[in-house]
Parts: structure tokens; C-alpha cells; sequence
């Protein structure tokens, strides 16, 4: 569909018609997934295989950039809170803030970069070297067979390394504040364990990731599914997948905050 | 079908994956005992416990002896049960007593102890006699007025 594109009346239309066509494409990519993704249960290796690549992988970054986050909230934390005298509460903090907002948010933006870019250039990549139309020259269907296990891959690993993110965080808060610091072990304890309820925010957490891990693997396969078949084309797609990405999980996290936590 | 190393790393994900969120759910929780050395049980009744929670430390003298390990309602007394593991190296006098207080004005609360004359140590299992009820600010203010008041009604 070639409309002219350009700084005309005209070109906003065509852009705005592409936009929606585009999505229309996207969501019936995603229904043709998740219906054919039988083969993905009836062979699993396909996806412990590409749980392997999505989320082994991006275990070391999701690891490291935890401990930080957390020592750095440990750090700027008890700054703010010793003014008050209430350094005791620095658990509350380092852990509500990193359950409920970063450890989903920080580890889908890793994630996205990570894993989401790779999956775009590769099914990308396949496309221009025609293996897709390959694979359907044999029969052999590219959705259930290339795109289904790396979507479901996703989907599984991202709450898996969301809480992981979490719990690193949690550990390098406590070592800065309490080894480092020396906020009293007991109270950064007992206040986090009183202070965070299961339910309410971990279980939030987990379901803020599920969606974050569907929106980002969506986005990176049609992405990757949908580039011009050129080097350019997949390396556009590459860039496309980590900005749309980004501004997917920063403006679901919005709606899911508001959603959950801003009711009355 | 044969298995792999892939397997074995996925397998590793997967349950670092599910520790992690047991870790969290938990809250890094249970962690029994301050960590190392071993403890003596001692009890005590409180009128009222104000906001202590269990695992808040134990102090004497500012230094911290142990931990508050569960706080109960005694059906007899109709008063706070608090039980506490007191490290085996600090030892108290019978006659010790036991307060809740406040580290700061808004900080956490803690129990007090405060050793006594006595020659015989508090054992296993022990209940400390004297204790002194949390501060509580509404009780406080109460008491104030009251006084307020009856001073007004001696000038008359």
C-alpha cells in the first residue's frame, strides 16, 4: 500500500491510516499466535529453548542492574528518611518501592532492550533471508512453529525475572543500609514483613510483569515479523521494537498503577 | 528426547525464578533469632503494648540484648502477652523490670530492660514481674485536661 507521505494534509491522513492498519495487522498477529500456538505445548523444547536465549541470558543484567537499584534506594533512602528519624522504615521503602514499581518496570525495560531487540532482528533477519516463506514452502507454519514459542517464552520469564529483580534489589538495600549503614537489622525486617502485603502488592507486581512480558514480546515479534525484508528494514524494526516497547511499559504501568492502587 | 545443558540452565532459571518470588513473599521473612548465638525465652504482661511488634528489639541500657518474638492476648489477665529471646550471654537479675518505649518521637517502639538488685538470675522461661505500659498519646492528653481541670476547681 503505497500512499505518498509527506508534510501535506494528505501525508497526516496516510500516516494516521497506516497507524491503524498496522494495528489491526498486529492484533490479528497476535490472535493467529496465541491460536496456534499448540505446537509450542505439544513440543515444549521449542520454548525451553527460547526460555533459554530470553531469559537465562538476561539473567546477569537483571541481576547486577537489581543490586543497584536497590543500593542506590538504599542509600537515598535513608538520606531522606534519617532527616525525619525514621531510618527504620528504610525497608518499607527500599522493598514497596521495588515490588510494586521498579522491579516490573526496571526488569521489562531491561528486558525489552535485551531480549526484545534480539528477538526482533532474528525473526527480522529470517524474513529478508526468505527462511519464513521456507519454512511455509514445507508445509511448515512460521507462526506456530518460529513465533508461538518465543511469544510464550517471553510471557513465562518476565514475571520470573521481575521478582528476581525484586529480591536482588531487597538484598542490596539491606546491604547498604544495614551492613553498611547500620540501620537495625530487626526493624529494617519486621516493618518490611508488616508493611508489604502479599496480596496487594507482590501479587500486583506479578501481574504488572505478565503484562509487561505480553506487551513487549508482542511488539518485538510483529515487529520483527512485520520489516521491510532489507538490512535497513530490520534494523529500523530493532530501534521501533525498543522505543514502542518502552513507551508501552511506561504508559500500561501508568494504567495498571491507577487501576490498582488508585482506587479508593 | 535428550536432555541438555539448555535444560539444566532453563531448569535453574525456572526455580531462581519461583525462589525469588518466595523470597519475596516470605519478606526475606522468618529469619529466626537475630543471627547468631543462642537465646533464652523470657515473658512479660503489659497493660497495653501501644504499637510493638513482634521481632522489635529488646534493649537494656540502649544496648540491644534480644528480640520481641510473639505478642499474645492473655484470656485470664485481659492484658498483652509479650514473649522475648534474650541472648544467653546478657543475663538479668529476677527482679528486672520491663517498659515499652519509643526510640525518637515517631521512631519504633521497644522494650525496655532495666536490671534490679537481685542475686538470682531470670532463667528459661521466666516472666518478668514489674513491667510499664506503652505511652499512649490520647491516654496522655486524657490525664492532662483532667489534671487542668481539677486545678481550676481548687482556685474556686
Amino acid at each position: 500500500m503505497a500512499i505518498h507521505k509527506g508534510f501535506s494534509i494528505r501525508g497526516i491522513g496516510a500516516r494516521t491510516i497506516d497507524s491503524v492498519l498496522r494495528l489491526g495487522y498486529a492484533t490479528r498477529f497476535i490472535a493467529r499466535t496465541i491460536m496456534s500456538s499448540g505446537t509450542s505445548l505439544r513440543r515444549p523444547r521449542l520454548v525451553i529453548r527460547e526460555l533459554y536465549f530470553t531469559g537465562v541470558l538476561s539473567l546477569i543484567i537483571i541481576l547486577v542492574s537489581g543490586l543497584f537499584v536497590g543500593m542506590v534506594l538504599g542509600y537515598q533512602g535513608y538520606y531522606t528518611l534519617q532527616t525525619y528519624g525514621s531510618e527504620s522504615a528504610l525497608g518499607v521503602l527500599v522493598a514497596l518501592s521495588l515490588v510494586r514499581e521498579l522491579g516490573p518496570v526496571m526488569a521489562a525495560l531491561l528486558f525489552a532492550s535485551r531480549a526484545g531487540s534480539a528477538m526482533t532482528a532474528e525473526i527480522g533477519l529470517m524474513k529478508a533471508t526468505e527462511q519464513l516463506s521456507a519454512m511455509e514452502m514445507m508445509a511448515v507454519d512460521p507462526i506456530s512453529r518460529v513465533v508461538a514459542p518465543r511469544f510464550w517464552a517471553g510471557v513465562i520469564s518476565m514475571p520470573l525475572l521481575a521478582a528476581m529483580f525484586s529480591a536482588m534489589g531487597v538484598f542490596g538495600g539491606y546491604l547498604v543500609g544495614v551492613v553498611q549503614i547500620g540501620v537495625d537489622e530487626g526493624s529494617f525486617w519486621s516493618q518490611m514483613q508488616s508493611a508489604v502485603d502479599f496480596q496487594k502488592d507482590i501479587m500486583n507486581g506479578v501481574i504488572k510483569s505478565i503484562v509487561f512480558g505480553f506487551a513487549v514480546t508482542w511488539i518485538s515479534l510483529f515487529e520483527g515479523y512485520d520489516a521491510p525484508p532489507t538490512a535497513e528494514g530490520v534494523s529500523g524494526a530493532t530501534t521501533r521494537t525498543v522505543v514502542t516497547s518502552s513507551l508501552a511499559i511506561l504508559a500500561l504501568d501508568f494504567l495498571l498503577t491507577a487501576f490498582m492502587f488508585g482506587g479508593v | 528426547m535428550q536432555r541438555s545443558t539448555l535444560d539444566l540452565w532453563v531448569g535453574i532459571f525456572v526455580m531462581a525464578g519461583i525462589g525469588a518470588l518466595l523470597v519475596l513473599a516470605m519478606k526475606v521473612g522468618n529469619m529466626t533469632g537475630s543471627g547468631s548465638g543462642e537465646t533464652y525465652a523470657l515473658s512479660a504482661n503489659f497493660d497495653n503494648i501501644g504499637g510493638l511488634k513482634p521481632r522489635a528489639p529488646v534493649k537494656s541500657a540502649g544496648v540491644v540484648v534480644g528480640r520481641v518474638s510473639g505478642i499474645s492476648f492473655d484470656n485470664e489477665k485481659f492484658n498483652a502477652r509479650v514473649t522475648m529471646n534474650i541472648e544467653k550471654t546478657y543475663k538479668f537479675p529476677k527482679d528486672t523490670s520491663a517498659s515499652i518505649l519509643t526510640s525518637g518521637l515517631l521512631g519504633e517502639q521497644y522494650v525496655g530492660l532495666e536490671g534490679g538488685g537481685d542475686t538470682v538470675n531470670l532463667n528459661t522461661g521466666d516472666k518478668i514481674k514489674q513491667t510499664q505500659s506503652a505511652v499512649v498519646l490520647e491516654k496522655l492528653i486524657g490525664q492532662f485536661l483532667y489534671s487542668k481541670a481539677a486545678e481550676g476547681g481548687d482556685k474556686k
